[in-house]
């Protein structure tokens, strides 16, 4: 029966059930067991909170989300003409790659608070140097990566025209790489709200979602600071979103999921 | 016969010479040290030509302050190590190292809870095709979402909640929260895994009368291995985070993270400090990344070696 | 060698019969497809029988039926004298398919032993047929290599070895040497022959190459499509030592000749009728 419905309405009502399911589990449970705000708050008053809240929460939602707009912006700029230069270098990659290997395993967000003492105390600078430094190398590793990986037939090709270095960057690096731009994309939007979020736990201004969230727990207002989670929840769903719609936007023949990193 | 054995001559020779691998392995190790040098020359060199109170570019004000108060030279930040803390007798470096055990110990708790709970869960949704139907988006998003932004309302159980007379200790919050950031990864990386081996492979076990379990355990898993170490990467780099983002948040005491905030505010006094800090946190990810490269190394020791791209 | 342990114990039971068998896809849809429609064929043991065809002719499902892998929509296969599900859970068959298959985990000899561990078989009883089933296919240096280390013929012998590791009396195989290039693939053919006259072991071999289904057969089983249907049987009788001579031999073309216009005629759909030449049954 189900399978003569629309792929999308196949492809959806299990996990639309299951939500549903979740939500009146989490209801139920805490109005049931007349659970602490404390430990969770019903679904409900999460809504009430938010509604109630919602200028307060998106104006925290701007100034993250500035922070990460910024960040991804200049980080995906820099990377991208970093990987030019790994391209070109051999030397370059081998002395960039083992450090974005060692940037991914340790929590970077540490160095905000060396950040905050570099720049007044007010400045959103800090932040936005954060995300631009975790964005940067994500989107190196992976447009490195699109550069390099260039199918053996087209090098081989290219040779057969003589072509020249920049002529070959031109014709076959560069769109190559340029799905592995997007695949970046996709992982680094999510990534810049969350180190913009986590980088106000070091102090600075109080005006983002991270610590409108602490404070309001510290407060006992537990059904706002989840507000101001769902706030957060919100603003890396919409940066993911806009990353794909970038992406569909930018190559209107869709993908071939075979090629990427 | 003659033809036979020309056949079995046909080797392809594919292992990486031994001697090979570990000459490369060196390579990537020095450069390594060598762009480590280069960061820190280039610090130095900041400081001698940077602006002392920091500067503009094309007016927005994004040079950062090159004084000594704010920038301390490389060579005070691994000397700081060797000298007291403030007024007590432990060296920084001591107090630097039981925050690392403190917080390493956390994240190794959480890594293993959401190791256990990702590999269970991707095992039931490849037994359940309306398991995975239902839940693989929600994990999917999940990779989207700042999940860390439970952080605070998990840590607030601490010392609160109480079930069966047993009380919620608060280090518990930071290792639940790694969990969470482990879990995700590593679920989406062992379903991926579990569903790789081809229709062809799955038939063998079919006409071999294997059961569902048999065929878990002697085709899927094994198979599954070059997807689940990358997932165990990030699920590890996803503990550490999840941990020290925790003990930052709720300012727990003894771990690496209230220790960079902690020294992080004594700059003005002791401007070094803070760095040994950060280095503390630095060598707990890498201490996590030396795991999972040995767990690598021993799983993939009999696959055939991929280029080293 | 040690001597077969085949479960045909019963004298004059066939190995494979089938009868009235058919499988139709998506039926009652628009899509529908009657992959087989009618097959009878009765398989004696010893015999080995190629299966040859165009594309969608139904041989692969044919051979699928007999394995188990898939139920049909009409019809009965008996395996060894049980139903075809009954056969599969006692193993009565190894199965090779056209992807060696071999698990890049395990060493060579590890592989060999996947089947035995999953009858149960204690360590040492494993490690002993997997070395026979090694010297077997004349591969007893590779025990302890890895898969990815050997060729795409080895890897191939190896599978085969597999599939007979538990001595079953009937060996399934579905274009295995398809990857393969064609000095190998006569290579192949001739170790197959080899090693079933060895065992002792019933063949039914799925295969595109005509000179491939009358190097190797007793008989070679000719099917068309749209509707898959076997329309020709045609007996091979170049007696039970084939070798490089056979393959040079006047009798040798002159069954290709025939096989080749067998398949002509089912192309053109003449169902049922037999082209002239031609023993029917």
């Amino acid at each position: 029966m189900t399978a003569r419905l629309s792929p999308v309405l196949h492809a959806l009502w299990p996990p639309a059930l299951l939500g549903a399911l979740l939500l009146s589990l989490w209801q139920a449970m805490v109005r049931g067991f007349d659970l602490q705000p404390y430990f969770l708050v019903a679904p409900t008053d999460i809504w009430v909170a938010l509604t109630d809240n919602w200028s307060n929460v998106w104006e925290a939602m701007q100034v993250s989300g500035t922070n990460a707009a910024f960040g991804l912006l200049f980080g995906t700029i820099a990377g991208v003409l970093m990987s030019f230069l790994l391209s070109r270098f051999r030397i370059a990659d081998e002395l960039v790659t083992p450090m974005s290997i060692a940037i991914n395993a340790i929590p970077a967000f540490v160095l905000v608070s060396v950040f905050n003492n570099m720049f007044s105390s007010t400045s959103e600078v800090p932040r936005r140097l954060m995300v631009t430094l975790v964005v940067f190398f994500v989107v190196l590793v992976n447009v490195a990566k699109g550069l390099r990986q260039v199918e053996p037939v087209h090098a081989e090709l290219m040779r057969s025209y003589a072509a020249s270095g920049w002529d070959v960057m031109r014709k076959v690096r560069i769109p190559n790489a340029i799905p592995f731009l997007f695949t970046a994309l996709r992982i680094s939007a999510p990534l810049a709200v969350i180190y913009a979020y986590v980088s106000e736990y070091f102090g600075g201004a109080q005006n983002g979602l991270g610590s409108r969230i602490t404070s309001n727990i510290a407060n006992s207002k537990n059904a706002v600071g989840w507000a101001y989670v769902a706030g957060a929840c919100l603003l890396g769903l919409g940066f993911y979103l806009i990353a794909i719609v970038v992406e569909a936007v930018a190559t209107p023949g869709g993908r071939n999921r075979n090629r990427e990193g | 016969m003659v033809a036979l054995s020309l056949m079995n001559s046909e080797i392809v020779p594919t292992i990486a010479r031994s001697p090979r691998l570990w000459l490369q392995r060196g390579r990537r190790a020095l450069m390594f040290f060598v762009a480590l040098a280069l960061v820190a020359i280039s610090w130095e060199l900041y400081k001698k030509f940077g602006p002392q109170d920091g500067g503009e570019v094309l007016g927005w004000k994004i040079l950062p302050r090159a004084k000594d108060r704010v920038m301390p030279h490389v060579s005070e930040m691994f000397s700081r190590f060797g000298d007291p803390i403030g007024r007590s007798d432990e060296t920084v470096l001591s107090v630097v190292i039981d925050a690392v055990w403190f917080s390493l110990r956390l994240v190794l708790a959480g890594f293993a809870m959401g190791l256990i709970a990702g590999m269970s869960l991707a095992v039931a949704m490849t037994r359940f095709r309306f398991a995975e139907r239902a839940i693989l988006p929600y994990l999917v998003i999940s990779q989207t979402v700042p999940l860390i932004a439970l952080a605070p309302l998990v840590a607030s159980w601490g010392g609160k909640l109480e079930l069966f007379g047993w009380e919620w200790p608060r280090w518990l919050s930071a290792s639940v929260l790694g969990a969470f950031l482990t879990f995700f990864p590593i679920a989406v990386n062992t379903l991926r895994g579990l569903q790789s081996p081809s229709p062809s492979s799955l038939e063998l076990m079919e006409s071999l009368a294997a059961p569902w379990h048999r065929t878990l355990f002697t085709l899927r898993f094994p198979a599954a291995v070059p997807y689940i170490v990358p997932g165990l990467k990030l699920g590890a780099a996803g503990a550490v985070i999840g941990v020290v983002v925790s003990e930052i948040s709720t300012g727990l005491r003894g771990g690496i993270g209230r220790l960079v905030i902690e020294f992080g505010r004594a700059t003005t006094s002791d401007p070094a400090i803070v760095y040994t800090a950060i280095i503390g946190a630095a060598v707990l990810g890498l201490i996590m990344a030396s795991f999972i490269a040995i767990a690598d190394s021993f799983f993939m020791r009999n696959r055939p070696k991929e280029s080293l791209a | 060698m040690s001597e077969v342990v085949g479960m045909s114990a019963v004298v004059g039971m066939r190995a494979v019969e089938v009868v009235g068998l058919g499988k139709v896809f998506n039926a009652g849809k628009a899509s529908q497809v009657d992959a087989l429609v009618d097959i009878n064929l009765a398989v004696e043991p010893g015999e080995f029988i190629s299966l040859i065809g165009p594309s969608g002719c139904g041989k692969s499902t044919l051979l699928r039926l007999i394995a188990n892998l898939t139920e049909p929509s009409s019809g009965a296969v008996t395996v060894n004298g049980k139903p075809a599900k009954q056969a599969r859970l006692e193993q009565d068959y190894g199965m090779a398919f056209q992807q060696a298959g071999l698990f890049e985990w395990r060493t060579v000899a590890k592989n060999i032993e996947l089947p035995l561990e999953l009858k149960g078989w204690d360590r040492s009883k494993r490690r002993a047929r997997a070395r026979e089933m090694l010297e077997l296919v004349k591969l007893s240096d590779f025990a302890d290599h890895m898969p990815w280390q050997l060729s795409g013929g080895m890897q191939q012998r190896i599978a085969i070895a597999r599939a007979l590791a538990a001595h079953p009396p009937i060996l399934l195989m579905d274009e295995p040497f398809g990857a393969l290039d064609e000095m190998t693939r006569e290579h192949m053919q001739a170790e197959l022959l080899r090693i079933c006259a060895e065992t002792k072991t019933t063949v039914i071999f799925v295969t595109h190459s005509i000179p491939e289904a009358v190097y190797l057969s007793t008989r070679v089983v000719v099917m068309s499509p749209r509707p898959g249907r076997i329309t020709d049987i045609i007996d091979v009788p170049l007696g039970a030592e084939r070798d490089l001579d056979t393959r040079e031999s006047g009798d040798f073309f002159g069954k290709i000749t025939e096989v080749r216009e067998a398949l002509r005629g089912a192309e053109y759909g003449t169902a049922g009728h037999a082209p002239k030449g031609v023993d029917d049954r």
